[in-house]
């Protein structure tokens, strides 16, 4: 069991210093997040524009992990449309579950996340925030399509 | 010259090498190192006397109880209703009528919440609990609360992790109906003055249950002594199996009860018409047991009374002033729970590092802490904290594993920094 693997560099920097970090006033989304059993709890503000994700902005406490993921996810759909963030969902869901994943390069810096695979304890932390995005888009679908 | 002659008795010790040869779950390693298991008031670790004696019932003797004429239902029925016995003696109980076997403290406690307080409570009625509680004795509360319209009431803590007592005195009035008070909280590992809050309750008529999954292993309990009318405690926090608990009762209190559930070995006739429920304590056991729990639970008795279970408490308390002096001169850490009396539980966060990631990383050292609420949301709500990480003691826990402890969160600092 390494830790070098799970905790790199890239992902002790963004828990240090979480991109994206804070309030969005006003937002078109917002959905909440919440792993019981650690505590981790985040909160996630969307703005849109058209099918794109034109903001994005987290808040909440959290371990590393979760942290470090949300940042990261937040700088990589970041003017992604709907289809694209739901593929790299996909992607990353594979990466944090399946031991011979390769992290492909679109992946870009979620790379540093494949270490979480070897702690299965951690793969709900690194997933809390996608799983709280998907809230967010579909809540704002749901807002869209009742305008 | 004038000598004084004093006859102090000596400090019980324990031998801790010999304790832990008992133990061969501490032969493994985790991660490649020697396992440190500081997660006792989780589940504590089993010892050979304990595994003999449910392997000896499973190989040799295993039949359902109270059921049959043949040899195997006899040694069977025998072994449990001796367990019984043997927790009777443990606990100090009039009787062994009040002496229920549980699946573990969370069974005892919804037990009473369902078939004494359900029954009985209503609109104006009240139920008052602590700010330390589990959330096995606040759900059940809660539930009971919902279906009779009664009003559920909290009693304040302070900043050490200490009830505060005045705050507890002042809520207690003829509408107080039951108390329901941790023993030791599992969070902190404060040890609540429970004697004097039974005594006030029970001034007030209340009756008074008592959480003592986390006292049971850390001190003598004699709920004779304590004078409480529900004791719930767990095996496997006593170094018994896991899916096996006590909920002891006053025997008068029990007769009153109906049933909690229904099924065989409860009943003594059954028709489509009537059925007469079986005499205590098997009214509140139906279906069969889980008799081989009942023989390591009384096995575990047997081994922890041969270790003494002063010299454990003793053993524990220098090892929890041992840790909290080295964990306090550490940078960055903070210990939550600094009560005055305290058993083997030492929870704390350190600057920086969440709480999840220090049991990753102690994890990686082969050290095995709890972090998380503590199944105790309102109490790190209290602290504004998400979680604690969780240091717990037993019977074979040594100085030099607390020393494996602080080099791991000295790990875990260089790891973040």
């Amino acid at each position: 069991m390494d830790l070098k693997e799970l905790y790199r560099d890239v992902i002790l920097d963004h828990n240090k210093r979480p991109r994206n970090f804070g309030r969005m006033e006003p937002c078109d989304a917002h959905a909440e997040g919440h792993n019981p059993l650690c505590g981790d709890r985040l909160t996630l503000y969307v703005r849109m524009k058209d099918d794109r994700i034109e903001d994005i902005r987290f808040e909440g406490k959290g371990c590393a992990i979760s942290t470090a993921s949300a940042s990261l996810m937040t700088e990589a759909v970041k003017g992604k449309d709907r289809r694209t963030v739901n593929e790299l969902y996909g992607r990353i869901h594979s990466l944090l579950t399946q031991q011979d994943a390769v992290p492909d390069a679109s992946l870009g810096k979620l790379a540093a996340l494949s270490g979480v695979r070897e702690f299965p304890a951690r793969v709900k932390c690194a997933s809390l925030c996608w799983h709280t995005l998907s809230a967010a888009l579909e809540r704002s679908a749901a807002t869209v399509s009742t305008e | 010259m004038a000598v004084t002659a004093t006859h102090v008795a000596p400090p019980p010790v324990l031998d801790v090498e010999r304790v832990r040869r008992d133990f061969p779950i501490l032969e493994r390693t985790v991660n490649g190192q020697p396992l440190v298991y500081l997660d006792s008031a989780a589940s504590a670790q089993r010892p050979l006397a304990v595994l003999r004696a449910v392997e000896r019932y499973e190989t040799q003797y295993h039949a359902n109880v109270h059921r049959g004429v043949h040899a195997l239902s006899q040694a069977a029925t025998d072994a449990y209703e001796g367990a019984r016995e043997r927790v009777r003696r443990f606990i100090n109980a009039k009787s062994t009528r009040e002496i229920i076997f549980t699946r573990g403290t969370t069974e005892g406690i919804n037990l009473v919440a369902q078939a004494y307080a359900r029954s009985r409570f209503g609109p104006g009625d009240e139920i008052l609990i602590t700010g330390l509680e589990h959330h096995a004795n606040i759900v059940p509360w809660q539930m009971v609360r919902d279906q009779t319209g009664c009003t559920l009431k909290v009693a304040p803590i302070d900043r050490r992790g200490e009830i505060e007592l005045d705050g507890f005195l002042a809520m207690l009035s003829p509408r107080t109906r039951l108390v329901a008070i941790a023993h030791v909280s599992n969070a902190l590992g404060t040890i609540l003055p429970v004697k004097r809050m039974i005594d006030a309750a029970h001034a007030h008529g209340a009756v008074v249950l008592v959480d003592g999954a986390q006292a049971i292993p850390h001190c003598a309990v004699d709920v004779s002594a304590l004078g409480c009318d529900f004791y719930a405690f767990s095996g496997h926090k006593l170094y018994g199996p896991t899916g096996i608990g006590v909920l002891y009762g006053r025997e008068e209190l029990l007769q009153a009860m109906p049933p909690w559930q229904g099924g065989g070995d409860m009943i003594l006739t059954v028709s489509f018409e009537k059925t007469t429920y079986n005499e205590l304590p098997w009214k509140f056991e139906a279906g069969t047991p889980n008799i081989s729990g009942t023989i390591g639970l009384a096995a575990a008795m047997d081994y922890v009374e041969s270790l003494g279970l002063e010299a454990i408490a003793a053993h524990e308390r220098r090892l929890l002033e041992h840790a909290t002096r080295e964990l306090e001169r550490m940078p960055g850490i903070e210990i939550i729970g600094t009560a005055r009396h305290k058993a083997a539980v030492l929870s704390f966060t350190l600057a920086g590092v969440h709480p999840h990631d220090l049991g990753t990383i102690l994890d990686a050292e082969g050290v095995a802490i709890r972090t998380g609420h503590h199944c105790a949301m309102p109490v790190m709500t209290f602290f504004d904290i998400p979680a604690t990480a969780r240091a717990s003691f037993g019977c074979y826990n040594t100085e030099a594993e607390v020393a494996r402890l602080a080099a791991a969160l000295d790990k875990a600092r260089e790891v973040f920094t």
